[in-house]
């Protein structure tokens, strides 16, 4: 520790801290443009100047100058003052005046930092330079004469993110910031170099121009286009979500958000159900919500409780999903499943089927073994946490699976399951690593559990993580990751088959005569048995709706309240931004108001009551935002036997990172990223 | 496949190592510690522009030259192009069979390098800096102190420094050039290196051991 | 005056063989392992007590900056040489370089002995290819020879020497930034602490000198700290390489004690100034970086680090760069201003932004093109630069334009006068 007197104040700090982060802990705030705390330091911008007793009489930036015991530091000197003036100055010669077209503004450092440090006039006489712009892609637009070279975004492109395209060729005042060979930039993450940027150099292309940020309405949410429970804020305005970004979630997501998380919001305003429709002869005809409502009545009387069925979609909140069970519940039926994808997830045990390493606990793992995942793809933001521990300690990790570009080093150990056996038997060497290691992770994808012998390898994944010693008291290496955002919690809240209840297979296949489908259209609406009547509750016309018989409109998740489960099993909330459109209403109010028309009414009028019954079954939504870390001392593993597995290579279940779900599919701008992707793959060949 | 920055001209579509660049790569990247062989980088750049010149005549490094040299050093291609454009030797366009580099920084600018870049244009025809003469045979380069300073001006050509230089030696320089001669490199005056004009007048009175 | 047989570059114009059979008849490599005997410990000591500051620039004490190296380490350390030679005016490592390259490699020897180095890395500047050729052959002389490279000298010690050839780049000459163009990265200087000698070259302790203060070691520890003590000026020892270019009669590199008068050593080495002495306008005494001083400073300052200090300018690399009165003091100064415009690095802000500025406004003020007032904020924008970059190259491009403002600032006053009185070109009437 160093005691360190900074503006007079005292403060004790952990040796090898710098000065900056002495000033945080003291309370005083340092302006900086290059400095950002989740990247390597570089110390360019030079705005984060102070002045340091008994050191040679010039200033010194801050954010890169460890702190010694008894260093006093002044932060609003008069020579420090000048400084930082004088690199506004510097800043201020060659960067345009177009802040009035600049989306930037309102948020930008720089026109905030320039009203402290900036002068009233410009003593600058020549002409200001011209840089020209670069093409990033669909995603990040670029207005190169306002960069200021901070270099974040190269440092996050390649620290963060561990997709090397940005750098900053040339040198001294024609260094240029860009991929020198025109591509748009091949990470998930890339959108958070908009949020990075200081200034307006690099905004969202499909945002620009169309807001200015004190006209949005700020609502705080959760994403639910990966299963990661990423921390985001809706801005919108009227009706309409103009932009989503992250929050800050240490535990979760850091500050970064995943460029479908961030950019497919466009797709919710394309292809959405927004009234009612009922078939008539074969037909979809617009209804009332009366006459929606009684045509599932009428087929209803018809049907004892087990030929009645329902299965929750990727991206359903909490709430709705315990209205429809408790609703099905109420008809007699316990033919429930959320597993739309055919996932052998084993729900007879919390950690069966979550991430119970957790997401941060990664940076305390020793070695990771990934079973039948990408998690790039499905999950860039946890990916980049396995590439945050990878970089600070190497730790050693094993790819089963198809071979790719992870952004760390892998050991590839195979492409089908049979390498678990492998491992088991110490056959191959990394067995040898896992069974070293203090504390082992092994990651088991949906790519490993929605197949046939899924409960094979997750029983092997298990078997495997004891034998390894990744199971102990105080370690839980065992883990799912999971890419539906609803899934654990409707695991939680039991929704999968009751005793004698049909999975999804059994009710597709006939089992059932009248299916519920909650935002389920994770499988081909072709394999419905032909005589089922098709209930399809949701927001966007896609595969599950065109199959329907009775169509309800639902929210997406930016236009409801409800609870949302991450992969870990963190229970987090998300809060309505904005009205659902047209006569569409949120899910768990359809399903209390339907329940009345049958006589089954649903015993909660308000989501307080809803919720505190989510709480009744299981305790994880009485901890909202909080998740508490378990060793594991109960070795026996889930249902499936380890030996039967077969060999059919493990691939994952995200075959394309920019399409995944009905939002995504309806969006634009995911349609053009993936034009991107397929002209770069074209121009690399 | 444009670069973003700098003109566009035609690039190659292929570069691969030949074996005498493969066999120098070889012998330079064994300098540097297992791991660090991105320290070859620069030797290596080089290594592009010197076989560009013995396959194409023009000394310059093409995208997939660079290209060539991130893959064979497992550096990330954008790694390489910065590399390449913040050093100033190497070339990012085609240049002439002679790169003509006049240094004009002050202490040779005291001794006349305006007079040698005068002499340079007047005798290829070459406007500007950074042009290539009609004819393809010259290239001129405005270049930072050659660091060789007490025989400015210096105007240096490919990798020869040609020193004290005026009009009449520039004229007979470049004259030679065309004929396909190459002069032999250093003071144009015929004085000892570094040593004043007329004779050095120090480490005169020195009797060494006999040599061997 | 230095005598020849206190001259430690014996070969500085290359009469003789700069090989290995020519520098051992020089006394090069003669009982080097002698030498590595006496310890590391007993080796810096000697250093420290010669008094020898870096010949760089900087004037550190190369004894103890090499005694910064760790004494243990785990890790490999590095010795690694600055011939990146690129400030203008500045001509002496070329001349070791390809006359003397056996005093820089045997130096590279007993200096990495000293602090304890596995390997030595010799970074030459790009431009000077033939120099990197001769440097070349005489390390493969010196392998062959058993000098470097496994048990060298018979000395037990496992030493290798390797070269380095730069690209293009003023900025190299950094220390730091020298390390990173030898990681194979643009020469971007780093920011300090943590110093080389802690976090070098490949994360290693490190040491980073200059070609001159290596090739000069051997000799001092040959002849000892008290004979190089005797030469010089106290705190100032020993003798140096000077450059003497521009306006002189007769510009040529000599090597000479520090503290020789500056008027002295134009005229017996450099055939005196271009026109007479009273023909003097000004001296840039250091490379470039170092303001320039007016003639009647000139006619007495010494040449040595403490009294080019003492009158705001400073010894540098010891290149004196000559301007007699028939130079445009301005334009002069303006190309070095553009000099430092075009090696800016473009990492830190009031650098990459400010020497574009200063060159522009140095630009119209060789014209005239300017108002007074613009001079203040021309010195306002350098004195904005110095000091607030990571490396020095900000200082260096701010400092010819301070020593420009102070000596002659009447003459850009003047300068701007006679472009108003100038007829306006017709507009448009």
């Amino acid at each position: 520790m160093a005691k360190v007197t900074i503006d007079g104040i005292v403060v004790e700090v952990a040796s090898g801290s710098t000065i900056l982060q002495a000033a945080e802990q003291a309370g005083i705030e340092i302006p900086r443009f290059c400095y950002h705390e989740r990247l390597s330091i570089a110390g360019n911008c030079r705005m984060c100047l102070v002045e340091v007793e008994k050191t040679p009489p010039k200033p010194i930036a801050s954010c890169g100058y460890p702190v010694a015991d008894g260093m006093v530091v002044h932060t609003d000197s008069p020579m420090v003052r000048k400084g930082r003036r004088g690199v506004m100055e510097f800043l201020l010669i060659n960067h345009p005046l177009d802040c009035p077209i600049c989306d930037q503004g309102g948020e930008c450092d720089l026109q905030d930092q320039a009203m402290g440090f900036g002068a009233d006039h410009s003593r600058y006489d020549e002409n200001k330079r011209a840089v020209p712009d670069k093409n990033l892609g669909p995603l990040v637009k670029t207005s190169m004469n306002r960069c200021i070279h901070c270099t974040r975004c190269i440092r996050f492109i390649t620290e963060v993110a561990g997709v090397p395209d940005l750098g900053a060729t040339a040198r001294g005042e024609h260094m240029e910031v860009g991929t020198y060979v025109e591509k748009a930039l091949g990470s998930e993450l890339s959108g958070n170099i908009i949020d990075l940027c200081p200034v307006g150099a690099l905004t969202s292309k499909p945002y620009a121009f169309v807001a200015r940020p004190w006209e949005l309405a700020k609502v705080d949410s959760i994403d639910v286009l990966d299963a990661i429970g990423t921390n985001i804020r809706i801005d919108a305005r009227g009706t309409e979500v103009l932009r989503i970004l992250p929050r800050i979630n240490e535990d979760v997501n850091e500050e970064w958000l995943g460029d479908k998380s961030r950019f497919a919001m466009d797709g919710l305003k394309r292809r959405r159900l927004d009234r009612p429709w009922v078939r008539e002869n074969g037909k979809l005809r617009a209804a009332t919500w009366d006459q929606a409502f009684a045509a599932i009545a009428a087929k209803l009387k018809t049907l004892q409780g087990d030929r009645i069925g329902a299965i929750a979609g990727d991206l359903c909140d909490a709430e709705s999903v315990l209205a429809l069970k408790d609703l099905l519940a109420n008809l007699g039926s316990t033919n429930v499943d959320c597993r739309q994808d055919g996932a052998r997830l084993d729900a007879t045990r919390r950690d069966f089927y979550c991430f119970n390493t957790s997401i941060a606990g990664i940076e305390e793992a020793d070695a990771i073994l990934i079973v039948g995942s990408n998690p790039r793809k499905e999950a860039p933001v946890l990916n980049a946490r396995i590439r945050k521990a990878w970089l600070a300690s190497g730790m050693p990790i094993g790819l089963i699976g198809s071979e790719t570009d992870l952004t760390y080093a892998v050991t590839h150990l195979g492409a089908s399951p049979s390498a678990l056996t492998d491992l088991h038997t110490g056959a191959h060497d990394f067995a040898k690593i896992l069974a070293n290691a203090k504390k082992p992770m092994i990651i088991v994808g949906q790519g490993a559990l929605a197949r046939p012998d899924g409960s094979a390898i997750l029983a092997a994944a298990w078997r495997l993580a004891a034998h390894v010693g990744a199971l102990s008291a105080d370690w839980h290496g065992f883990n799912v990751l999971h890419t539906a955002a609803g899934r654990v919690g409707a695991l939680d809240l039991g929704f999968v088959p009751g005793p004698n209840g049909k999975s999804v297979d059994a009710m597709l296949d006939g089992g059932v005569d009248l299916l519920w489908l909650l935002g389920a259209d994770g499988f081909d609406p072709a394999r419905i048995a032909s005589g089922t009547f098709v209930v399809y509750q949701g927001h966007h016309g896609d595969a599950g709706a065109q199959r329907a018989d009775v169509i309800l409109p639902g929210a997406a998740y930016t236009e409801k309240s409800g609870t949302y489960v991450n992969t870990e099993g963190r229970a987090q909330r998300a809060f309505k931004a904005v009205y659902p459109p047209g006569e569409a209403r949120e899910d768990w109010t359809i399903l209390r108001a339907f329940s009345a028309i049958v006589g089954k009414t649903l015993p909660y009028d308000t989501i307080e009551a809803l919720r505190t019954r989510m709480e009744q079954i299981h305790p994880a939504f009485g901890r909202v935002g909080f998740l508490p870390r378990f060793g594991c001392s109960d070795h026996s593993g889930p249902a499936g036997d380890p030996a039967v597995l077969s060999d059919a290579p493990l691939v994952s279940t995200v075959a394309n990172y920019y399409v995944t779900d009905p939002i995504s599919r309806s969006s634009p701008t995911m349609a053009a990223c993936i034009a991107a992707q397929d002209q770069t793959a074209l121009a690399a060949e | 496949m444009a670069a973003t920055n700098g003109p566009a001209f035609e690039q190659p579509a292929s570069f691969a190592f030949d074996a005498d660049s493969e066999a120098e790569i070889t012998k330079i990247v064994a300098r540097y510690p297992v791991g660090k062989q991105a320290s070859a980088v620069i030797p290596a750049l080089y290594i592009v522009q010197k076989q560009m010149k013995r396959d194409t005549g023009s000394a310059w490094v093409p995208l997939k030259g660079m290209d060539a040299v991130g893959a064979r050093l497992g550096m990330p291609p954008i790694r390489v192009y910065e590399v390449a454009t913040f050093y100033f030797m190497f070339n990012m366009k085609p240049i002439g069979k002679y790169h003509l580099q006049v240094c004009t920084t002050t202490p040779c600018w005291l001794r006349g390098s305006d007079a040698v870049t005068e002499a340079c244009q007047h005798a290829t025809g070459i406007r500007n800096f950074g042009d290539t003469s009609a004819d393809g045979l010259f290239t001129m380069t405005e270049v930072e102190c050659l660091g060789a300073c007490v025989n400015a001006p210096i105007l240096q050509v490919d990798d020869d420094f040609y020193e004290d230089m005026d009009t009449e030696k520039v004229n007979a320089l470049l004259a030679a050039l065309r004929r396909g001669e190459r002069p032999a490199p250093g003071s144009m005056t015929g004085r000892q290196t570094s040593a004043p004009d007329g004779g050095a007048t120090t480490l005169n009175t020195l009797q060494f051991a006999p040599e061997g | 005056m230095l005598l020849d047989k206190d001259r430690i570059f014996t070969n500085l114009y290359g009469q003789h063989d700069p090989f290995l059979k020519g520098a051992r008849s020089r006394g090069d490599w003669d009982n080097t392992v002698a030498i590595l005997s006496r310890g590391r410990d007993a080796i810096i000591q000697e250093m420290k007590d010669s008094g020898l500051r870096g010949r760089g620039g900087a004037g550190f004490p190369t004894g103890l900056k090499w005694s910064f190296m760790p004494k243990q380490s785990d890790r490999p350390c590095y010795l690694v040489v600055n011939g990146d030679e690129s400030e203008p005016g500045t001509c002496k490592d070329r001349d070791i370089l390809r006359h003397d390259p056996h005093k820089l490699i045997e130096g590279c020897l007993v200096a990495g002995f000293a602090m304890g180095a596995t390997a030595a890395y010799i970074y030459v500047r790009g431009e000077f290819y033939n120099e990197i050729m001769a440097v070349q052959h005489a390390i493969d002389e010196a392998y062959e020879a058993g000098l470097i490279g496994k048990n060298a000298c018979g000395s037990g010690y496992d030493y290798d020497v390797f070269l380095h050839r730069g690209a293009g780049a003023y900025i190299c000459g950094e220390e730091t930034a020298l390390i990173e163009s030898l990681e194979g990265k643009k020469g971007m200087p780093r920011m300090k602490p943590p110093f080389p000698a802690g976090v070098g070259l490949y994360g290693c302790p490190s040491t980073v000198n200059n070609v001159e203060s290596i090739a000069v070691a051997p000799t001092i520890l040959r002849r000892g700290a008290a004979w190089f003590t005797s030469l010089g000026r106290p705190n100032n020892a020993g003798q140096k390489l000077f450059c003497i270019s521009g306006h002189v009669n007769k510009p040529c590199n000599v090597e000479e004690e520090l503290g020789i008068p500056l008027r002295e050593l134009i005229e017996r080495y450099a055939g005196g100034v271009r026109g007479g002495w009273d023909n003097l306008l000004a001296i840039i005494p250091g490379g470039a970086s170092v303001p320039l001083l007016p003639k009647s400073i000139c006619d007495e300052v010494l040449m040595d680090f403490d009294s080019l200090r003492a009158v705001r300018s400073g010894l540098g690399t010891a290149a004196v760069i000559v301007m007699d009165k028939s130079t445009d003091i301005i334009k002069a100064i303006a190309r070095l201003s553009k000099f430092y415009m075009h090696e800016s690095c473009g990492q830190c802000t009031p650098c990459r932004e400010g020497t574009g500025w200063m060159w522009r406004v140095m630009t119209r003020m060789v014209e005239g093109r300017a108002t007074s007032d613009e001079i203040d904020t021309l010195e306002a924008v350098t004195r904005q630069i110095e000091g607030h970059t990571i490396c020095a190259l900000g200082d260096a491009a701010a400092w010819p334009i301070q020593g420009l403002i102070r000596h002659f600032r009447p003459v850009m006053e003047e300068r701007i006068a006679a472009y108003r009185k100038k007829p306006m070109p017709m507009a448009a009437e």
